[in-house]
């Protein structure tokens, strides 16, 4: 392994996004591009009556206006499957302006398309659509006598009821038990870049540049919506300004960029307005979640029951799946996890950062805290004692770590010489208290074969290719290091190129998967074509390395040389110069483990966090957090730290500030905009501090990779609940947890 | 009673709605366009003037990803008509670096990793350099409040901050 693997090195793209030289999807610069805009339904549920264009069409600049009289049809009904599988992946199963009914607020209902920005802006405001209205389902309080048990999650490919042993009687028998129910708002992602497609047509070829996490998922969903090859569709995505699970399902205003680029002949920017995203690319679905855990005496769980009920669309049994981290973090003998839905009026809901485990984590997490405090025991000790070494189906893990994760972040924030009693700490008007969670995020095997290029030209330099998409994960520095290590080059003569459909295949960067996946190609690409070069040197009559075995060669800065004499040594360029070779390439692939491989999957770390309630306010300003997690192999540890940093302050948001609730008359939801959807802002943030534990991994891919996009947030905002329990004494049991929820006792439950 | 309308003042402010004429500098050059009277500063610099690198992240000015500077002062470039800024020196972010070197402030966000997406970065260094001018980063705190305009959803924040106390000591031991 070469020193450029686990080097903490700069982000190769960083300059161009300090100039502001990168293009984005939105940016792209083209002849006679038209400018888009959707006009979202003003009702909740019912039917378009009449849309009179009249007033639009003759103001200025206009090229057309598609409702669903004129939208074409698709070719293929939509149906959710997650981009991870590598199929065709809508958001959700329905695709707008095919007919005249309204299923939630903001469906787009029309498309207008003119020469500008601020004439397509006025052109939709003159549009006037009339609604015959019924009164909507939305909100759990609205549905909840019609909520039934879902049979499958996540488009059929996870079951939705987990269940072993006999939980009710374990729990009538437990010697402790802790019960507590929570209500979650819903949360949006808000990159701060919309949902933005620039399409164009050459023909019947379509390049769309696409703000995307997938451009695969992308060709493949508007290929199949619009019935043409995937070889007329390319995507291309070179920069994307955020996904956080917002871009990791096409959703319908991609395709409708494309119909739209035909239907005015010319090419097509399609960008979401800021109130727009809140109706268009999904949600975190508000959910209430119940826990039980029973216990003996001695700290040893011995039931979890883990129930959520949640909003879901008219089309899609859609939740994020809740206990995934439940049935295996802790052992447990007698479990049961289960998804209840209701059926509302909201679009389908969908991945939003650290999809299921955020809030999964806050329910289970905050449980065992009250579970420490019945039994009086530290907090940290009881998880340590109760994470077994194996999976809930009896398999050790893929690589572990949580132990040690606990322990060192108990070091670094002095766990010792805390007193666990509640309340007693005063600093000025505020109670401080600190809190702990532990933190677990399930690796995904759902995913086709990889595929990764690695192409050397006859001067030494190199360009590794896969269709991978970087949008801020920092896959074009982490894969050049990849790259740079498989060949034995420096990375000063290898360019990584990504984010288009004509490079091979890497599947969508979703569930903390796109740095084992794109790692593993990349790897198995450069490593192979580092074996044909060597390949060729000893074969080569006229190589100073002619007649080695392959094994005794060994590769460093662009040169081979023979382990056995230094002295003997060729560089590659020299090696293809001479046979007049003006470049080599390979093809590498790496086929995913099964998804029944034999391991515990999953990515660990433990929180800390130090908070300081204002108690006459309620108030609570987080002081302190501190993550510890065993992500594998860290490829890049500064720019994993920066994910992990990223994670947990999404943690820090999702406790204290973003909530959103629609509003149960009109079905519209109530905050559109990030004046007041908050979210975490420079003076929000504490001191914060991240650490690693390495583990070695040799089932999750040839280089041990973990993901870090999604374990920094779990836990985190159980970790503050359970801080503001240490300063007030007060449960939590809403998120999120505002001045009204910590002064009104916690909230529901 | 009658009224002199030669004695009226001379209407000289009425334009458009049509495209007009208008001239806008930035970054010490230039540019004459067209536009509608109702164009914001932000759209003339992305779809008239080919300046991308000024985000458009709300079009509301909650974000501050678009922010650049009119006559040195910050301003959210989504909130003004570019007609008012005629006769005013515009400053994007393609103008900070110098003679293709980074502007220290760049260079400190790259050391950092003070972004990831990077699509708030403008934004980020366009008032992180107007912060240090305007005597606001002495401490933490003014950091964290003034610069609390700019929203990082990626939440660099920590990193950012790391970034603009280096640029703030070394201007102070230079």
């Amino acid at each position: 392994m070469s020193p450029v693997l686990g080097k903490p090195v700069n982000r190769v793209d960083g300059p161009d996004k300090v100039t502001g030289t990168g293009r984005y999807c939105g940016e792209i610069v083209l002849p006679g591009l038209a400018y888009g805009l959707i006009v979202g339904a003003d009702t909740a549920k019912g039917r378009v009556v009449s849309i009179d264009e009249s007033a639009a069409r003759a103001a200025g600049g206009v090229y057309g206006i598609m409702t669903h009289q004129n939208t074409p049809k698709v070719a293929n009904a939509p149906k959710l499957i997650p981009s991870l599988a590598g199929q065709p992946a809508p958001g959700e199963s329905f695709f707008p302006m095919q007919d005249d009914v309204v299923h939630y607020w903001g469906q787009p209902v029309a498309l207008v398309v003119a020469d500008s920005l601020e004439r397509a802006a006025h052109a939709a405001a003159l549009l006037d659509i009339t609604y015959e209205e019924s009164t909507p389902v939305a909100t759990i309080e609205d549905g909840r006598t019609t909520a039934y048990e879902a049979q499958t999650l996540f488009g059929g490919l996870m079951p939705a009821r987990d269940e072993r042993g006999d939980v009710d009687a374990a729990l009538a028998a437990a010697e402790v038990t802790v019960d507590a129910t929570y209500h979650f708002a819903a949360n949006h992602h808000n990159p701060l870049e919309t949902g933005v497609t620039t399409a164009q047509w050459d023909g019947d070829r379509l390049t769309l540049w696409d703000s995307t996490m997938g451009v695969r998922a992308s060709q493949l969903t508007v290929a199949s919506l619009l019935g043409i090859p995937l070889s007329d569709v390319r995507v291309i995505t070179h920069f994307v300004g955020g996904g956080f699970g917002s871009k990791a399902m096409v959703w319908p205003h991609v395709t409708l960029a494309a119909m739209a680029a035909r239907h005015v002949g010319r090419p097509v920017r399609l960008a979401l307005t800021r109130p727009q995203s809140f109706t268009s690319n999904g949600h975190r679905e508000e959910q209430e979640q119940r826990i039980t855990l029973g216990a003996g005496r001695d700290g040893r769980l011995t039931a979890i029951r883990h129930l959520k009920v949640s909003v879901t669309s008219p089309f899609d049994d859609w939740a994020e799946p809740a206990t995934g981290g439940s049935t295996q973090i802790y052992g447990c003998d007698n479990y049961l996890g289960s998804h209840n839905l209701i059926r509302g009026n909201t679009m389908t809901p969908t991945f939003t950062r650290a999809p299921g485990e955020s809030l999964g984590s806050f329910s289970l997490e905050t449980a065992l805290d009250r579970l420490a405090y019945e039994l009086g025991m530290d907090p940290v000790e009881l998880r340590i004692m109760n994470h077994p070494p194996v999976d809930n189906h009896g398999n050790p893990w893929s690589s572990d770590g949580m132990a040690e994760c606990l322990r060192r972040g108990a070091e670094l924030v002095g766990w010792a010489d805390r007193d666990p009693t509640p309340g007693v700490r005063q600093d000025g008007n505020d109670l401080i208290g600190s809190g702990v969670a532990g933190a677990g995020y399930p690796v995904a095997f759902f995913m086709p074969v990889q595929h990764a290029r690695a192409r050397i030209f006859h001067d030494g330099s190199v360009v590794i290719q896969t269709s991978a998409q970087e949008f801020g994960i920092g896959v074009t520095t982490s894969m050049s290091q990849v790259g740079a290590d498989g060949l034995g080059v420096d990375m000063d003569v290898l360019r990584f190129e990504a984010g288009d459909t004509d490079l091979p295949n890497t599947t969508s960067a979703v569930g903390s998967m796109g740095a084992t996946m794109a790692s593993s190609a990349v790897h198995n690409a450069a490593t192979t074509l580092r074996n044909d070069l060597i390949a060729h040197a000893v074969n080569d009559d006229k190589s100073p390395l002619h007649g080695l075995s392959a094994s005794s060669v060994r590769v460093a800065d662009g040169r081979m040389t023979s382990t056995l004499d230094p002295s003997i040594s060729e560089s590659y360029a020299d090696l293809l110069q001479r046979n007049r070779l003006l470049d080599m390439e390979a093809l590498g692939s790496w086929t995913p483990p099964p998804f029944t491989t034999p391991h515990g999957l999953l990515t660990f770390g433990a929180q800390f966090a130090e908070v300081a309630v204002d108690k006459d306010l309620g108030l609570v300003r987080v002081r302190r957090m501190a993550g510890v997690f065993a992500p594998g192999r860290v490829l890049n540890p500064k720019l994993a730290r920066s994910q992990l940093l990223g994670g947990m302050l999404w943690g820090l948001g999702q406790a204290l500030l973003e909530g959103n609730q629609i509003d149960r008359q009109s079905g519209r939801w109530a905050l559109n905009n990030l004046g007041e959807y908050l979210v975490p802002v420079h003076a929000d943030i504490p001191d914060i501090q991240v650490e690693f534990v390495e583990v070695e991994d040799d089932v999750v891919g040839p280089l041990g990779v973990k993901g870090v996009g999604e374990v920094g947030q779990v836990g985190a905002a159980a970790a503050i609940a359970n801080a503001v329990f240490h300063a007030t004494g007060r449960r939590m049991n809403e998120l999120p947890m505002t001045a009204e929820v910590v002064m009104n006792g916690g909230g529901a439950g | 009673m009658a009224i002199n309308q030669s004695s009226a003042p001379a209407v000289t402010g009425v334009r458009g709605p049509e495209r007009e004429p208008v001239t806008l500098d930035v970054n010490g050059s230039t540019f004459p366009i067209e536009l509608e009277p109702r164009v914001s500063l932000l759209d003339a610099l992305r779809e008239h003037l080919d300046l991308t690198g000024t985000k458009k992240g709300c079009d509301q000015g909650t974000c501050g990803a678009c922010t650049v500077w009119v006559d040195g002062r910050r301003v959210l470039s989504c909130l003004t008509l570019a007609m008012s800024c005629e006769g005013h020196q515009v400053s994007t972010i393609e103008g900070i670096a110098q003679d293709g070197e980074l502007h220290p402030m760049q260079q400190a966000f790259v050391d950092h990793d003070a972004f990831q997406c990077g699509y708030c970065t403008p934004g980020q260094i366009m008032s992180a350099i107007a912060l240090l001018r305007e005597g606001n980063a002495t401490t933490d705190e003014d950091i964290a409040e003034h610069m609390s305009g700019n929203i990082c959803r990626c939440q660099a924040y920590p990193n950012i901050h790391a970034a603009i106390r280096e640029v703030r000591d070394a201007d102070d031991e230079g």
